[in-house]
This record gives C-alpha cells, sequence and structure tokens, in this order.
C-alpha cells in the first residue's frame, strides 16, 4: 500500500470531512498512525480540529493526541481549539474535565496558556480527587512552558496547598510537581518541607499508589531532620517500604534510609538493626528482572564502597550464573572483588578461576583482573592466586595471558621479591603479546628484574627493533627499562642503551618521549650514583583499593540512589543540561592523577621537576655537550656520550631548546612570569590526550587527564580558568585544598558556559587552561571539538535555508572533500543529526544524493552545508557556506570526524 | 521524569510513539534505532546514553520498549513503569506481539495519556483501568458511576472496586517456588536459593479483609512462646526462615513490620500477593551427579546420573537434564535407563527427558562424544549442567497455615468461602557444573 504523501493526504482529507461520524474515527485514527510512524500530517490541521466537536470519547482523546504534536507547529490554528478546551473544563464528568486540563497543559502555544489559566484555577479546587491530581501535575507542564506566569497567576501556594489534600494521590502528584519546579528555583524553599508537611507525607505514603510513594520517598530524600530523633521516627517510618514488590520503591526508601543513617549516632541500638535491615532487600532485588538487577547492581556497587559492613554476608548472591546478561555479570564481578576478604576468599577465588573461562571476552578479562586485585587486597590468597594466573597463562588463550601479565606485574608491585620465580613462565609468552598494556608490562617486569634474567638484554633488545611502531606507552617503558638494565650491567648494555637514547631523542616527534630520554641521558652522563639512586630508587606500594569513587562524589552519589546518576556512576550536571537558559553547560573534568606507579618516569622524582621549573634557557649547544661529556663509567662511556650525543643532538637545534642544563639551582625556583606550557608541563603531569567527549550533541563533559609524574611530592591545585572563541568561562571557581598525594588522582569537574567574553583563538577551538598549584601557575591548552557548540534548534526553515544560501557571497562558500565514506545518505543524515546537524532537505540529482544541512553554533553564527554522495563514491563533497568562513574548516573536520566515527 | 516512550518492531520501525516532554526531539526515536536496535553489538547495557539522551530499554519477544529522558529520572521507576506497561497491555489485548500492537494503537495511546502524565506514573492498576478505559466511550454512566470510578482511581483501594459480587465465594491459593542451585562438581553446594511466590486468585463479594499465616520462624517462635507448649512443639520444627519478603500494594507493609501480619484487601481476580526468598534448609529436590572424562583429543565420555530426594510418593514431573556439547561435536551416541534423550547439535547440548519419577530414586545416562579435530586453541568452556523439573511441595518448607476471610458488611463468614492451596516447586536455574 504505497501511496504518494501528497495523494494519502487528499484521501484523508476528504474521509476528515465525511458525514458519517464513523468514518471520521476511522480517519482520525490512520492520521495517527501516519503521524506514529513519522509522516508530516500537519496540513491536515483544521479537518482533524474540525472532529474535536463530539461526545465520542474515544475519537477526542485521538484529536487531543493529535493537537498535542502538531499545535506548536500551527499556533494559530490551534486557537480554534480553545474553547472546547474550557468547555470541558466545565463538563458534569470528572473525566473529560481531567482530560481537557491534562491536555491543555501538553500544548505549548503561549495563546493557548493564556485561556488556560482559569480552568486550572478551577480544576486545583475541583471536588473531584481524579481532576485535582491531574491539575497538580498541569501547574508543573505550565511552569515548563512559562516559569512567570505560574507564579504571577499563584498557582505555586495552590500546589503547596495541596500537599495537605485529603487524598493521598493528589498529595503525591502535587510533590512531584513541588520537587521538579524546585529544581529550577534552587534556593527557594518551594516544597518547605516542616515537621508538619513531612507528617503529612509520611501519611500519605501509606496510603497511595506505588508510583506516588516513589515521589514522596525522593522528596523526603532531600529533606534535613533538625535532631537524629526526627531522623530515626522518620526512618522508621520509611523501613516498611523496603517490603514493597516494587523495586523502585525500595531503592527510594534505601537512599532515604542510607541519607539519614549519618544523623543517627553510631552506637545506638537502632542504628544497627537498621543496618541489618538493608541487606535483604537489597539482595531481593537480585531476583527480580535483569534490567531492574542491573539498576540494583549499580547502586549496590556505591552502597558496598560506603558502607562495607551491610553486605559482606552476601557475598554469594553476587557470583554470576550462566545465563545472566553480560551487564549483570560484569557488575556482580565488580562487587564481588569489593567484598572479597579473608573470610570468603577461597569462594571468590574458585568462582573466578570458572570465569575465567567463559566465552564472553571482556568478562573473562575482568575476571582475570579481578584475580590480580585478590591477591593485592587479600594478602594471604596471594601466593593461591598467583598459582591460579599461572594455570591461566599455561592455557594460552591470548587475551587471558596479556591480561593476566597486566596484573602479575601489580602484585609484584605489591610484594617484592616474593614471586620472581615465575619470572621464566612469563617470558616464555612474550611473543604472543600485541597490546601495548600486556607489553608494556612485560617490559616493565624484565627492567625491574633484569639483574635475575639472563637474557634481559635480548629480550628488551627484541622489542627495540620496532621502536617507532609502539604505542607511547610501550616506547616510554621500554626506554626506562633499558636505562635500569644499563645501570644495573653496565658492561653488557651500553650499546642497548645508546641505541634507545637516540631513537628515543633523535628519531621521535613525540615530546615526552624526547624529553625522557634527554633526562635519562643527562642524569647517566652527570652523575652516575645519583641516576642508579633516582631510577632504580624504592618504589612505594601500590594501594589495595584502585578504583574506589572519590569520596565526595561517592556522598553526592548515595544521594541519588536509584537515579540514573547511581547508573552511570556520575553526577547529574555531568549528563543533565541545566533547566535553564540557552547556555549549554559545558563540565571540564580535570582528573588529576599522581601516580608513581608504572609510570617509570615517576623514578626521576621531583628534583627533575626543577630542571625544568626555571624559565626556559637557551644553552648554546656546545656548552650543553660538555656537561654531557663526563667520564662516567671510567672511559666505557666515552663513545656513548662523546661520540653519539656530540654528533646527533648538535645537529638538532629544536631539540636542544628543550634540553635544559643541570646548571639550574636544585631547589624549588618557581620562574616570576608563568613557564608556557612546553615540556615544562609535561614533566609535572601526563597531559593524556585522548580525552572523552562525550559523543555527539552539543555541549559535552570534557575530561582531562593529568598524571603527576613524580613521586615524593605533594601539591595542590587551586584554580582552573579557560578562555575561549566562544566566550567558555567555568560557572564556578574551583579550588582543592587537599593536597594530591602520590599515585592518588582526583576528578575535578568544573561546569562551564558560553556566556564569557568572546576572544577569537587561534585554532578556533581552543581551550586554555591554566592550573595554578603550591608550585607555580601552568597553562596548558586543548581542543575542543566543535561539535559540543552546535546548538539544538539548529534546523532553518526550508524558506530560510534557500534564502540564506542565496544571500551569502559566494566568496564565502569552501569545498571540502571527505574521504573513504561509505554511509548511505539516510545513515550520514542520521549520524550527523545526533550532533546537531540538520538536514532540511534532500535531493536526487542525476543518481547523485545531495544533502541540504544547516546549523549553529552556541555564539549564533549559521552554516550552511551542502554534500554531495555519489553512489559508489566514497568521497563525498562537502560545500559550506557562512558568514564567517574562518569557521568552515573546523565545521569540516567535524563532518569529517562525525561520519568515520 | 521519563521524556517520551517509543515502541518498535524488531526491524526497529516505530509501532508507538508518544512524546510527553518538550527536551525530547523528533531525533530521539531514530537515535534509538540506530544506536541500539540496529547496533552491531549485542546489547551491552539496559540504559543507553546517546548525545546526553537517556534511553531505557526492555525487549518482550521481538518488540523493544523504550523510555527516553533528558533527566536524572528515578532509573529503578522507569524499568518498573515499563514492566508495568507490559502487564497492562498484556492484561488488555493478550501477548505483545506486533501485531497485537498495530491492532490496538488507539488503545494503547489511550493508556499511554492515562497512566503517564507529564512523564509521571499514575494509577497503573488494570483493575482500576479496565473500568473506565474500555474503548467504548463512557457516556452511558451515570454520575454516581463516573465519581465511583474516579475514587477508585485516585483512592486509597485503587486496586478494587466496590460492589463486586459472588454467587459462591472462592480463594485460589498458590505456592510457586523456584528453587535454585549452583553446585560444584564434587556436589558442594555453592549456592542455593528458593525464591517463592504467592499467587492468588480471588472470587470474593464486597471488600473483605484478610489475614494471611504461613510458618515463618519468626511468628511461630513468637508465638511459641506465649502459647501452649503442645502447639509450639509441633510447628517449631517445622517453621521455615524467610530471608526477605516483598507484598502486592494491598498488603498493609506498616502492619506487616510491627507485627508480622500479612493483612489486605484483595484485589478482585488474579494477583500475586507476595514473594520470598529463603536460603536456610532447602529441599534439594534433585541430585546431579557428573562424570566427564577427555579421552583423547576426539571423544569425550560423559555419565550424568540423577537422584530425586524427596518423599517416595511423591512424583516429580517434566523432568529435562540439559549437558552441553562442544562446539565441534560431531556425533553422539547416548544410552539412557530411563525416558528419551536425544542430541541437539543446533543447541549443543544433550536433551534427556524424563516425564514422571518418584522419590528416592536414581537413573543415568551415559554418552559418547565424538569430536572433530580443531585447531582452536581455546579450550571448551564446560557449561554447567542445567535441569528443569516440577514437584508438588515446595522446596523451602513453606507452609500456608491460615487464609481468612472477614467481610462485615455482608452476610458470609469466613466459613463460608471455599479454598484452594497449591504447592508447586519448578526449578528456577538449577545447575551443576561439570
Amino acid at each position: 500500500m504505497l501511496l504518494s504523501v501528497t495523494g494519502e493526504i487528499f484521501e484523508l482529507k476528504a474521509e476528515l470531512n465525511n458525514e458519517k461520524k464513523e468514518k471520521r474515527k476511522e480517519a482520525v485514527k490512520k492520521v495517527i498512525a501516519a503521524m506514529t510512524v513519522g509522516k508530516d500530517v500537519s496540513s491536515l490541521f483544521p479537518d482533524v480540529v474540525n472532529c474535536m466537536q463530539t461526545d465520542n470519547l474515544e475519537l477526542k482523546k485521538l484529536v487531543y493526541l493529535y493537537l498535542m504534536n502538531y499545535a506548536k507547529s500551527q499556533p494559530d490554528m490551534a486557537i480554534m481549539a480553545v474553547n472546547s478546551f474550557v468547555k470541558d473544563c466545565e463538563d458534569p464528568n470528572p473525566l473529560i474535565r481531567a482530560l481537557a486540563v491534562r491536555t491543555m497543559g501538553c500544548i505549548r502555544v503561549d495563546k493557548i496558556t493564556e485561556y488556560l489559566c482559569e480552568p486550572l484555577r478551577k480544576c486545583l479546587k475541583d471536588e473531584d480527587p481524579y481532576v485535582r491530581k491531574t491539575a497538580a501535575v498541569c501547574v508543573a507542564k505550565l511552569h515548563d512552558i512559562n516559569a512567570q506566569m505560574v507564579e504571577d497567576q499563584g498557582f505555586l501556594d495552590s500546589l503547596r496547598d495541596l500537599i495537605a489534600d485529603s487524598n493521598p494521590m493528589v498529595v503525591a502528584n502535587a510533590v512531584a510537581a513541588l520537587s521538579e519546579i524546585s529544581e529550577s528555583h534552587p534556593n527557594s524553599n518551594l516544597l518547605d518541607l516542616n515537621p508538619q508537611n513531612i507528617n503529612k507525607l509520611l501519611t500519605a505514603l501509606n496510603e497511595c499508589t506505588e508510583w506516588g510513594q516513589i515521589f514522596i520517598l525522593d522528596c523526603l530524600s532531600n529533606y534535613n531532620p533538625k535532631d537524629e530523633r526526627e531522623a530515626q521516627s522518620i526512618c522508621e517510618r520509611v523501613t516498611p517500604r523496603l517490603s514493597h514488590a516494587n523495586s523502585a520503591v525500595v531503592l527510594s526508601a534505601v537512599k532515604v534510609l542510607m541519607k539519614f543513617l549519618e544523623l543517627l549516632p553510631k552506637d545506638s541500638d537502632y542504628y544497627n538493626t537498621l543496618l541489618k535491615k538493608l541487606s535483604p532487600p537489597l539482595v531481593t532485588l537480585l531476583s527480580g528482572e535483569p534490567e531492574v538487577q542491573y539498576v540494583a547492581l549499580r547502586n549496590i556497587n556505591l552502597i558496598v564502597q560506603k558502607r562495607p559492613e551491610i553486605l559482606k554476608q552476601e557475598i554469594k548472591v553476587f557470583f554470576v550464573k550462566y545465563n545472566d546478561p553480560i551487564y549483570v555479570k560484569l557488575e556482580k564481578l565488580d562487587i564481588m572483588i569489593r567484598l572479597a576478604s579473608h573470610a570468603n576468599i577461597a569462594q571468590v577465588l574458585a568462582e573466578l578461576k570458572e570465569y575465567a573461562t567463559e566465552v564472553d571476552v571482556d568478562f573473562v578479562r575482568k575476571a582475570v583482573r579481578a584475580i590480580g586485585r585478590c591477591a593485592i587486597k587479600v594478602e594471604q590468597s596471594a601466593e593461591r592466586c598467583v598459582s591460579t594466573l599461572l594455570d591461566l597463562i599455561q592455557t594460552k588463550v591470548n587475551y587471558v595471558v596479556q591480561e593476566a601479565i597486566v596484573v602479575i606485574r601489580d602484585i609484584f608491585r605489591k610484594y617484592p621479591n616474593k614471586y620472581e620465580s615465575i619470572i621464566a613462565t612469563l617470558c616464555e609468552n612474550l611473543d604472543s603479546l600485541d597490546e601495548p598494556d600486556a607489553r608494556a608490562a612485560m617490559i616493565w617486569i624484565v627492567g625491574e628484574y633484569a639483574e635475575r634474567i639472563d637474557n634481559a638484554d635480548e629480550l628488551l633488545e627484541s622489542f627495540l627493533e620496532g621502536f617507532h611502531d609502539e604505542s607511547t606507552q610501550v616506547q616510554l617503558t621500554l626506554l626506562t627499562a633499558i636505562v635500569k638494565l644499563f645501570l644495573k650491567k653496565p658492561s653488557e648494555t651500553q650499546e642497548l642503551v645508546q641505541q634507545v637514547l637516540s631513537l628515543a631523542t633523535q628519531d621521535s616527534d613525540n615530546p615526552d618521549l624526547r624529553d625522557r630520554g634527554y633526562i635519562y641521558w643527562r642524569l647517566l652522563s652527570t652523575d652516575p650514583v645519583t641516576a642508579k639512586e633516582v631510577v632504580l630508587s624504592e618504589k612505594p606500594l601500590i594501594s589495595e583499593e584502585t578504583d574506589l569513587i572519590e569520596p565526595t562524589l561517592l556522598d553526592e552519589l548515595i544521594c541519588h540512589i536509584g537515579s540514573l546518576a547511581s547508573v552511570y556512576h556520575k553526577p547529574p550536571n555531568a549528563f543533565v543540561e541545566g533547566s535553564h537558559g540557552i547556555h549549554h553547560n559545558c563540565i571540564l573534568m580535570l582528573i588529576v592523577y599522581n601516580t608513581g606507579h608504572y609510570c617509570p618516569s615517576g623514578d626521576l622524582l621531583g628534583d627533575l621537576l626543577n630542571l625544568d621549573l626555571g624559565p626556559p634557557v637557551n644553552v648554546p649547544q656546545g656548552s650543553s655537550m660538555q656537561i654531557g661529556a663526563v667520564d662516567l663509567l671510567g672511559g666505557g662511556l666515552d663513545s656513548l656520550l662523546g661520540g653519539d650525543l656530540g654528533g646527533g643532538v648538535g645537529g638538532s637545534p629544536a631539540v636542544g631548546q628543550n634540553f635544559i642544563p643541570s646548571s639550574v639551582p636544585n631547589t624549588f625556583a618557581p620562574s616570576p612570569t608563568p613557564a608556557a606550557l612546553s615540556s615544562g608541563l609535561n614533566d609535572l603531569f601526563e597531559l593524556s590526550s585522548g580525552m572523552s567527549i562525550a559523543t555527539g550533541g552539543y555541549v559535552a563533559s570534557k575530561t582531562v587527564s593529568i598524571t603527576g609524574h613524580y613521586v615524593h611530592m605533594f601539591y595542590c591545585l587551586y584554580f582552573f580558568c579557560c578562555v575561549f572563541s566562544f566566550g567558555v568561562i567555568p560557572t564556578t571557581p574551583l579550588a582543592m585544598h587537599t593536597p594530591l598525594m602520590p599515585s592518588q588522582s582526583i576528578d575535578i569537574s568544573l561546569p562551564l558556559n558560553t556566556i564569557g567574553p568572546v576572544m577569537k583563538m587561534d585554532p578556533l577551538n581552543n581551550l586554555q587552561v591554566a592550573v595554578k598549584n603550591n608550585i607555580d601557575v601552568f597553562y596548558f591548552s586543548t581542543l575542543i571539538p566543535l561539535s559540543v557548540f552546535f546548538v539544538e534548534d539548529g534546523k532553518m526553515e526550508r524558506q530560510v535555508f534557500l534564502a540564506t544560501w542565496k544571500d551569502i557571497p559566494n566568496e564565502n562558500e569552501l569545498q571540502y572533500q571527505i574521504k573513504d565514506c561509505h554511509l548511505n545518505a539516510d545513515t550520514v543524515s542520521g549520524k550527523l543529526q545526533n550532533n546537531n546537524i540538520y538536514t532540511i532537505a534532500k535531493r536526487n540529482v542525476e543518481g547523485q544524493d545531495m544533502l541540504y544541512q544547516s546549523l549553529k553554533l552556541t555564539n549564533g553564527i549559521w552554516i550552511l552545508a551542502e554534500l554531495r554522495i555519489q553512489p559508489g563514491n566514497p568521497n563525498y563533497t562537502l560545500s559550506l557556506k557562512c558568514r564567517a568562513p574562518e569557521v568552515s574548516q573546523y565545521v569540516y573536520q567535524m563532518y569529517d570526524a562525525i561520519l568515520k566515527n | 521524569m521519563i521524556g517520551g516512550l517509543f515502541i518498535y518492531n524488531h526491524k526497529g520501525e516505530v509501532l508507538i510513539s508518544r512524546v510527553y516532554r518538550d527536551d525530547i526531539g523528533r531525533n530521539a526515536v531514530d537515535a534509538f534505532r540506530v544506536n541500539v536496535i540496529h547496533a552491531r553489538q549485542q546489547v551491552r547495557s539496559p540504559v543507553t546514553n546517546i548525545a546526553r539522551t537517556s534511553f531505557f530499554h526492555v525487549k518482550r519477544s521481538n518488540i523493544w520498549l523504550a523510555a527516553v529522558t533528558k533527566q536524572n529520572v528515578n532509573a529503578a521507576m522507569v524499568f518498573e513503569f515499563l514492566y508495568k506497561m507490559c502487564d497492562v497491555m498484556t492484561a488488555y489485548f493478550g501477548k505483545i506481539s506486533e501485531e497485537n500492537i498495530k491492532n490496538n494503537f488507539v488503545l494503547i495511546y489511550e493508556l499511554l495519556d492515562e497512566i503517564l502524565d507529564f512523564g509521571y506514573p499514575q494509577n497503573s492498576e488494570t483493575g482500576a483501568l479496565k473500568t473506565f478505559i474500555t474503548q467504548q466511550g463512557i457516556k452511558s454512566q451515570t454520575k454516581e458511576e463516573q465519581s465511583q470510578i474516579t475514587s477508585q482511581v485516585t483512592g486509597q483501594i485503587g486496586w478494587r472496586r466496590e460492589g463486586i459480587k459472588y454467587r459462591r465465594n472462592e480463594l485460589f491459593l498458590d505456592v510457586l517456588e523456584s528453587v535454585n542451585l549452583l553446585m560444584s562438581p564434587q556436589g558442594q553446594v555453592l549456592s542455593a536459593h528458593v525464591s517463592g511466590r504467592v499467587v492468588m486468585k480471588s472470587y470474593l463479594s464486597g471488600m473483605p479483609e484478610c489475614k494471611f499465616g504461613m510458618n515463618d520462624k519468626i511468628v511461630i517462635d513468637k508465638q511459641g512462646k506465649g502459647g501452649t507448649t503442645d502447639d509450639s512443639g509441633k510447628s517449631g520444627k517445622q517453621s521455615i526462615a524467610i530471608d526477605d519478603c516483598t507484598f502486592h500494594q494491598c498488603v498493609r507493609l506498616s502492619k506487616f513490620d510491627s507485627e508480622r501480619s500479612i493483612s489486605f484487601i484483595p484485589p478482585d481476580g488474579d494477583y500475586e500477593l507476595m514473594r520470598y526468598r529463603t536460603t536456610k534448609d532447602i529441599i534439594l529436590p534433585f541430585r546431579v551427579i557428573p562424570l566427564v572424562r577427555e579421552v583423547g583429543r576426539t571423544k569425550l565420555e560423559v555419565k550424568v546420573v540423577i537422584k530425586s530426594n524427596f518423599k517416595p510418593s511423591l512424583l516429580a514431573q517434566k523432568i529435562e537434564v540439559r549437558i552441553p556439547t562442544p562446539l565441534n561435536t560431531s556425533g553422539v551416541q547416548v544410552i539412557c535407563m530411563k525416558g528419551k534423550a536425544k542430541y541437539k547439535a543446533s543447541e549443543n547440548a544433550i536433551v534427556w527427558k524424563i516425564k514422571r519419577m518418584a522419590g528416592m530414586k536414581e537413573s543415568q545416562i551415559s554418552a559418547e562424544i565424538e569430536l572433530l579435530p580443531t585447531n582452536d586453541k581455546k579450550k571448551w568452556a564446560r557449561p554447567p549442567i542445567s535441569m528443569n523439573f516440577e514437584v508438588p511441595f515446595a522446596p523451602s518448607g513453606l507452609k500456608v497455615r491460615y487464609l481468612k476471610v472477614f467481610e462485615s458488611k455482608l452476610n458470609y463468614s469466613d466459613h463460608d468461602v471455599i479454598k484452594w492451596v497449591r504447592y508447586i516447586g519448578r526449578s528456577g536455574i538449577y545447575e551443576t557444573r561439570c
């Protein structure tokens, strides 16, 4: 039944105006069906609205459904419906009154909302509870359309009155509406939670529907009891909810109890009884459907971190079942490790070993990793864990072996000089390692225990062959490992160290690698004793729990138990837009690590830092070489340093600039002017360039990870500040007062928005950040993908598009090629639309698909695009027109990135 | 709150699309299709975040139900709502299938309008909904009927309407338990629990007040202290420790919390009164003893013995033992003492079925599995042997002690109500590793 769209609409129009009522009803049904599948039936508006005057409730509801969908696009005609609504609000049948007020609230047309006020006021005081409960929600709807009007008309007061209503469902809906409204007025005391109101809520809690109970419990969790007695009495009345069949009621009750537990005296009987009461319902949640299990497990993960005592006896229920969906399996595994202890380790290990033979690769990897974590967490089990891991390595399953080697390195770190006997077995598997993590781990092990491995030099040399094809992580580790080897066995490995140093310093474009290479070189050449002290220094033990959620974040997430935040383990502002304003909020998240371990440059300690903290000094090449040419090993190194270094480095002045002489005082010497971001920061932090930006969408959260590169220092970060072409500034200043310890990492999120002064940067999407700490101010810059600034209302009307396209001068049109893209036109528009690039029209010209698209930036600049897709040709032609042509280049880059992603 | 609700068929075509919130754009419906339904990978999470929009989905046979939101909603509530939505649809038109949804789309929109308002779930009890969402229009109702409907939908007892009359007052009570087991090859119980449900069908007149009693250890112990020694001696032994239980919303939870008594005004017709879980002193109806021997690289010998462990007078039914076989199986020969056994290549398993088996018996199967030689280095994962069965008792040991009905306004008493009680124990995930 393929009708052309116009033909279908024509027929429907005729049917809608049919004399027979039944025919009209059937026609409206067809219209709704077409609307569901996404056809545009807005042109039938007047005909459908004509059918509204009916006493057939079913027909009326269908017409209302249509109205809710299209009223916004036809505001003038929607007015035609007002009369009928107002009349229905007076209907003797409460169901019809409620229907009218419910629908009117869904029609987001200003003129209609004006007419809504009077009927709504009446409905809020209606004699029938069904109408009142509907009206309560309608206030929230109206507030979403026009907040000012709701305040002016006094609807908030009427809503507050409903909290005292005799009907529990009215109370619940009023609470829900007030909670939502108060979210957009964070400071106002809209809900006015006083002991009296709380009492009313607790009474309604016993009587209302399961959903109403959820609204009330979620609201209660925001209340701060005066004293412990009040907290206890609320807890007592909330506890019975733990036996509700609805898991959301249970989780919301758990949230209230978890929050109020903080207020109760720790030694009281009640506190302990309450703790005991929490465990069975949490376990029961795991017998629900898999999706609810997943939500429950994500929450239990938080609860276990906050209060491990609640579930410490229950580890068995987290054992994985063969048929569990993979998402349930992975979560259970995570909780198992958290609950592992001396008492249950035997059982846990037996389970983990079982899991390591399963099919799903992610799950198996996680299981292997878990065995390693058990070894680190429960000392008594370490031996058993190691032997289990060795068994697994014997299976020769590639990814199992690699994962096992990574965790064995951690075990070596935790228990030095205990399990080195297994190194031989590990070395057998050298060839099968193809993942950077595993290669790096193996290299680290070989370097660390070079003196016990007879052929360590051969092993490391074998990695050196493809040095430039390795990932940075492997390169850095290899560099350090060879330097370690050299310091341990200097006589045999000179050539090797020479080779790696020259590979790192001369042939690499990676500044981190180069810097580290020079530092070693320098160190080796100036003072071999210090070099030994530095490179082979004793490493701090690694901590038992490496992936705990940071305590303040954990506390925040506990307050969001049951909600999406607890599922994502992210604060709500990381994934929810601010409910107000046109400015999208951007979150700059800085994850600051100070990891001493694994990061072999950590061996270099703080004194290296000083080198780079001084103002950059241009040192004549010759002099630096002379300093370098100290006889390290009684002439043995002369060939190394004198010959190679002098020749190689001397010829490259660009490299020499980074090479800071050791004459800089060996104390902290913060420079008077902040050092520009150069290699200086790289030595202090590792700035991960793999920033994750939530895909698609407009402004998303931005994660920058900074890894501290040295071990013995604490430092704190005080302040971040950003400047940007789009006027991005932080909404709040940020200070972090707790010092950062070695191997500690802290996540900092900083909300940003685009209301700041605009300053043109080059490149345009450059984000500059200043980090001030007790050492100095550091600057770094990073690129934000431009798509973050594509706003949601970037869809141009077709006519406007045509006019604008003509209006923009032709010299502003820029053409680009997107190469190697194998998508069809629909997928392309779908992908782009997810990133707020909207397809306005699609044409097929001579077998080519032409897509006409528009997008808008937060600063109001429109970009028009024409994308030509030829079937069979993987190269697309993109023409961009914009009044500010300088952005085109970046837009093209985004296109390219989005389509290839 | 929930911003929109979409229903798709297995191809990703939209069958129902209802948007409640302005922040959900038209593209949301496509985003889910492209990123989840058409995704090449297996579903890794029931919650997906695409371009700052969160999608919750559940699947019923071929049908996808997705709720979408841009806010920090109560995630558990959204899933509970989706389940409820499925229940409501099933109650109205039977199985959730593409055809049924297409044929009832007007009804579904009407339901969605009623049970979700601005994304807030409202009363979703089918008993109440069926009184006014009838697909007939409501012209014929009198004023009293209308206010009765609204007071029921919003009222304290939203699950039952007034004025129900039956000539015969009858109650059916089923104790349905599923017993779950994970056993090591050596016969050590790694984990075992019973999850049970008390399901009722009530055909009672008026607004009866019911009280349900079972051999709950806490109650029995409490009574034992105050009551006669004779009574506690008899039942004390048989009482069971319930780890946790949850109730239908008709049960007065505060009363259960304070007195541990289960009292309620029941919905009319079918409903699930309670769910419970026990882990102590479970009667495991069957024991599976596996023996797997690898003979060289191309042959496996499997022997499995099952033993029934309950009163000889009782009969277990629908027994099925599923023995997984490696993927490279080329042929299987089976010999079993009882029932029928077949190798099912498509399921990679030997399925052994026995119609009936009495208590305290045992039976065994032996199989020779021929394997194709492979280069695959990865070892066969040896999935556990699973079992299905049905037994006419409750493996947890739960016993119904009483179910009393009081209706003060009408003239029938507890004695006039005909009550039927039945116990069924089924296998949940009943696995033995081999």
